[in-house]
């Protein structure tokens, strides 16, 4: 099911950019480096479609996210969204397209404010956008998106020190749906949770995701995660994308290098697997100031060699679809083979 | 099964904490014991009192007023009742333990050498020289590369995985003979995660050591822990082998723990089981089960009578406390593996529906 606008994909990004300056001196500010956090991102989404981004931590994810909303300015590069690229747009288009993208904060206890009522705090997006004036009518549609996440509708006038954790998220998951957004931002939704909550979370996410056709792009660090709710996967590495690809195509037949290092090192819960040979990836992720050059999984790559050196690899197909399926687009010069990724344990490989 | 004495063998401990709302009874009676060498795991939620029962073990819960009952006993002494004194020899020494949260486990305005350093010489009497000498080469035992230039940073000039390290190599100063790792990875990415465990394991190959590792991961558990108990609202509720546990659990809790989390190597279409309602207050605890408000089999007596950890009839080093028959526990699981719900497992093993929750 596609909603309004149509064909053609919700969000086009192209070559996105975000460098944070690093500079010395307090009073004459000299620029003396850039974190490049993003460095030349593109992708597209889907209308309907969940899009996990995943990587370690500086990678460049969030970043990545809140340029998409709008709350980071690029330095470079286009975010096309339903035909207007949004990182130029000012006032009143501006604020008309806030509507349409929401977000879903990682932690339920510190989004909330603690002052405020369930049903206020729901029915802020109304008031800041000027909607639904009429008291009841407003009342009524609080109600009604607290029943779509599985609140007690009765609970409007309580507040949030008296919800548990997973009652929180779906608060801050009603408010997130308050203004039918076109796009809903993730970031890590359930990684604060506990793990029975986590399910709880995650079944809602998925129920609407069905039930709305919602768009999402859903950060996590949790591989397992993502591949339960996704249906397309970005692995970033230090501001790129290194591998893109359909869920199953990428969990079956990862062929980046670094995709597979993830993969390995993901713990299962299935005891019999220990002591199962597993390459781990060594060091540390190099700083995003001064990423290396080439490739920039090189210094960290089992199978590198001279040229990942010297030239930076394009993200095109190498062919790991199977028989009718899309396969993943890549950026490595020696993709992985089915016998690497078995000897490197990858641990969703059939 | 070893028949040697075991190194640390807590026996119904209780810890309990006054407050202005009550007693919180952390931890309501728990018996467990590890062997040297050997890995304990230890699962559960936020105020499953998983935490609370390790820092007792270091006697550091003594300060904030709690009530502590019940023995510790390590390598022959009681650490409930061991005076201030003796137990400091003990902790940091023959005891380590490693916290979540490596940067606020390090102080930041002192070089990560001089804090090894001062662990070293808390316990042994060595010049500065020494224990400097120590502390590079601890740093070089957790794979800090160049350590013995890294032993003049400070902890944040150090990555996270490092920092993490740096608590490992500071925990393992003086060789302990038993590891507390509280959460020791949950604020890492799982390839920096992966290094830590696979350290952790080396470690204990060479030095022997005794790890209890406390975690909420069931895939952290599964990759490190030897044998395995359950935690839920200050009790143990299933202790086992792991690869038991795993394998043939008997507790619904458990059930439910295995059942809420998505897994890399099963179908991706399965659709998660959560475990309704939330944990427990520990101020005035359920009634009967701890777990039957949040149990889907739970039958009417169940809320009156509080079950025993107790030996399976099959494997005897297998407990659990729970209120079903043994053998309606292995069809209920069985018809869960076979991808049933809950509620469709009741039926199939012809238990009536749970009525209105207490």
């Amino acid at each position: 099911m596609s909603s309004a606008g149509g064909a053609g994909p919700l969000v086009r990004v192209r070559d996105l950019v975000k460098h944070f300056p690093i500079t010395r001196g307090i009073i004459i500010q000299r620029k003396i480096g850039a974190v490049r956090a993003v460095d030349g991102v593109s992708f597209e989404l889907e209308r309907g479609e969940t899009l996990g981004l995943v990587g370690e931590t500086g990678c460049g994810k969030s970043t990545t996210a809140k340029l998409i909303m709008r709350l980071l300015e690029a330095t470079a590069g286009e975010i096309d969204f339903e035909g207007t690229d949004i990182t130029r747009v000012k006032g009143a288009r501006l604020k008309a397209f806030r509507r349409e993208v929401q977000l879903i904060f990682q932690d339920p206890h510190s989004s909330l404010n603690p002052r405020k009522t369930i049903g206020s705090i729901i029915a802020e997006p109304f008031a800041i956008h000027g909607l639904l004036p009429d008291k009841d009518e407003r009342r009524a549609e609080v109600r009604r998106l607290m029943e779509t996440v599985g609140l007690n509708p009765e609970h409007y006038n309580r507040y949030p020190h008296e919800f548990s954790g997973g009652q929180r998220q779906r608060i801050g998951v009603a408010r997130a749906l308050a203004l039918n957004p076109k796009l809903l931002i993730a970031d890590e939704p359930v990684s604060a949770l506990d793990v029975s909550i986590q399910a709880q979370v995650l079944n809602l996410l998925r129920d609407l995701q069905r039930r709305l056709g919602l768009t999402i792009v859903f950060i996590a660090h949790d591989l397992s995660v993502v591949r339960h709710m996704c249906d397309r996967v970005a692995v970033m590495y230090l501001g790129k994308i290194v591998e893109i690809g359909p869920n199953e195509a990428l969990y079956d037949f990862p062929r980046h290098p670094y995709t597979g290092a993830l993969l390995a090192a993901v713990p299962v819960a299935d005891p019999s697997l220990h002591g199962q040979e597993r390459r781990l990836l060594s060091g540390d992720v190099p700083s995003p100031a001064n990423p290396p050059s080439g490739c920039r999984f090189h210094t960290r790559c089992p199978k590198a060699q001279a040229l990942c050196s010297t030239q930076e690899p394009q993200l095109e197909d190498k062919g790991s679809a199977g028989e009718g399926q899309p396969g993943t687009l890549v950026a490595c010069h020696y993709p992985l083979t089915r016998e690497e990724i078995a000897q490197i344990g990858v641990r969703s490989a059939r | 099964m070893s028949v040697s004495e075991p190194l640390l063998r807590v026996e119904d401990l209780r810890v309990e904490f006054p407050t202005e709302d009550g007693v919180v009874h952390a931890v309501d009676g728990i018996t467990y014991q590890v062997h040297r060498g050997r890995t304990l795991g230890i699962v559960g939620e936020s105020g499953s009192g998983k935490t609370v029962s390790s820092l007792t073990t270091l006697g550091l819960t003594r300060r904030q007023g709690a009530r502590i009952s019940g023995r510790i006993l390590f390598d022959g002494k009681d650490l409930v009742t061991l005076p201030e004194d003796e137990l400091r020899t003990i902790r940091g020494n023959e005891i380590a333990m490693i916290f979540q949260d490596p940067l606020s486990s390090l102080h930041p305005l002192y070089k990560v050498g001089r804090q090894l350093t001062e662990a070293v010489r808390a316990h042994r009497d060595v010049s500065k020289a020494q224990a400097r000498e120590r502390a590079v080469e601890l740093l070089g035992l957790v794979g800090i590369p160049d350590p013995a230039r890294r032993v003049d940073a400070y902890p944040h000039e150090f990555s996270g995985g490092q920092r993490q390290r740096a608590m490992i190599a500071m925990a393992l100063a003086n060789e302990p003979k038993l590891l507390i790792a509280d959460e020791p990875t949950t604020a890492l990415d799982v390839t920096v995660q992966a290094q830590i465990l696979a350290l952790m394991e080396r470690l204990q190959r060479e030095l022997e050591m005794a790890i209890v590792i406390i975690t909420h991961d069931l895939g952290v558990v599964a990759e490190m822990a030897d044998d395995i108990a359950v935690m839920y609202a200050g009790r143990i509720v299933e202790t086992a082998s792991a690869a038991r546990l795993f394998a043939a659990p008997e507790h619904p809790y458990t059930w439910g723990l295995l059942k809420s989390i998505p897994r890399l190597d099963a179908p991706r279409d399965v659709d998660l089981v959560p475990i309704p309602g939330t944990p427990p207050s520990l101020i005035s605890p359920p009634s009967g089960c701890h777990f039957h408000p949040r149990c889907p089999y739970v039958q009417p007596d169940h809320t009156r009578i509080d079950p025993a950890l107790e030996p399976l009839a099959d494997e005897p080093s297998h407990y659990a406390a729970c209120l079903l028959e043994s053998d309606v526990r292995k069809r209920l699981w069985g018809e869960l593996g076979a991808g049933k719900t809950p509620e469709e497992a009741l039926v199939e093993v012809g238990l009536p529906a749970p009525g209105a929750p207490a």
